[in-house]
């Protein structure tokens, strides 16, 4: 980041204060993962680079950019809606996992299964067996 | 509107994406950014999804603001857990809420408003029974967080999707 010497001493403060602080809250999410200490425990923890953690430093880089191009760039928008959108699926896809993988496995640290037809969908009706 | 524009609010958002990705609102991507998601949004019509009806624009700008704060008070709280606690996840557990919505677009957002905040997963909904099970961190006070989820977000998203 040498081209940060063309930007005002409160504007450079002010960018390396965001991507710290977001690469800080990454950093502590980071460390949850290795703190917590279950699979359901830790899905939690990477939750904080990809909210706060990813908002601070799209800010600081959203803001770096456009002081130095003298225009505003906010195309940094999209990979905030792309991230908010598809890390929850993919952690619900983890937890579901291991939630099948553990109920099948006969744990009793997790609910039991009561309905095994809970994947179809509401306003939706069951697959009719087929017609041999 | 189911002519030219079957999805207008889609059709929206992608010309949206489009002029953000080029960085430009030229008349030549304006253009070009149109055709595309008119196309796309015919595209988006063969697979006949269901046809979410989303209504009161201040009650989804409402439940955005709130989803924001929620997530950076969250934010503090996981951190402070992972810091400061000796035994990071002593509380984590599981629980069971009784949902009243049945909108599937609305559920779907409720979904990702859960997952999305630290400390809250969504693990499954059970569609028979209408209830979710979630996995929470700090779960001191279950009625705590069937307020915040109940009362906070199910009442807005059905007042948008129902």
């Amino acid at each position: 980041m040498t081209a940060l010497g063309d930007l005002p001493a409160w504007a450079a403060f002010l960018v390396a204060f965001c991507v710290l602080l977001g690469a800080a809250v990454t950093l502590i999410g980071s460390i949850g993962l290795l703190r917590l200490s279950n699979f359901y425990a830790r899905v939690h923890a990477p939750t904080l680079g990809a909210t706060l953690g990813m908002v601070s430093i799209l800010l600081g880089s959203a803001f770096y950019f456009t002081m130095l191009e003298g225009r505003p760039v906010v195309h940094e928008i999209l990979i905030a809606v792309f991230v908010t959108l598809t890390t929850p699926v993919t952690l619900m896809l983890l937890a579901r996992a291991a939630l099948y993988r553990d109920r099948t496995e006969g744990s009793t640290e997790v609910p039991a299964s009561e309905v095994v037809e809970d994947l179809i969908p509401p306003g939706q009706e069951r697959p009719k067996e087929r017609m041999p | 509107m189911s002519g030219i524009l079957p999805y207008p609010l889609l059709s929206l958002a992608l010309l949206v994406l489009w002029l953000l990705l080029n960085q430009s609102i030229s008349a030549g991507h304006v253009i070009l950014g149109s055709v595309l998601a008119v196309l796309a949004s015919w595209a988006m019509a063969a697979l006949r999804p269901e046809k979410p009806r989303i209504r009161r624009p201040g009650a989804a700008l409402r439940l955005t603001g709130m989803v924001v704060v929620d997530i950076l008070r969250s934010n503090l709280a996981v951190g402070r857990i992972i810091v400061r606690s000796r035994e990071p996840g002593v509380n984590a557990g599981f629980m069971t809420i009784p949902l009243d919505m049945r909108s599937r677009q609305g559920l779907a957002v409720l979904s990702i408003i859960i997952t999305s905040t630290p400390g809250t997963i969504w693990m499954n909904y059970d569609a028979a029974k209408g209830t979710l099970l979630l996995h929470v961190l700090d779960l001191v006070d279950e009625t705590v967080w069937i307020r915040t989820i109940k009362g906070r977000y199910e009442r807005l998203l059905m007042e948008i999707f129902e």
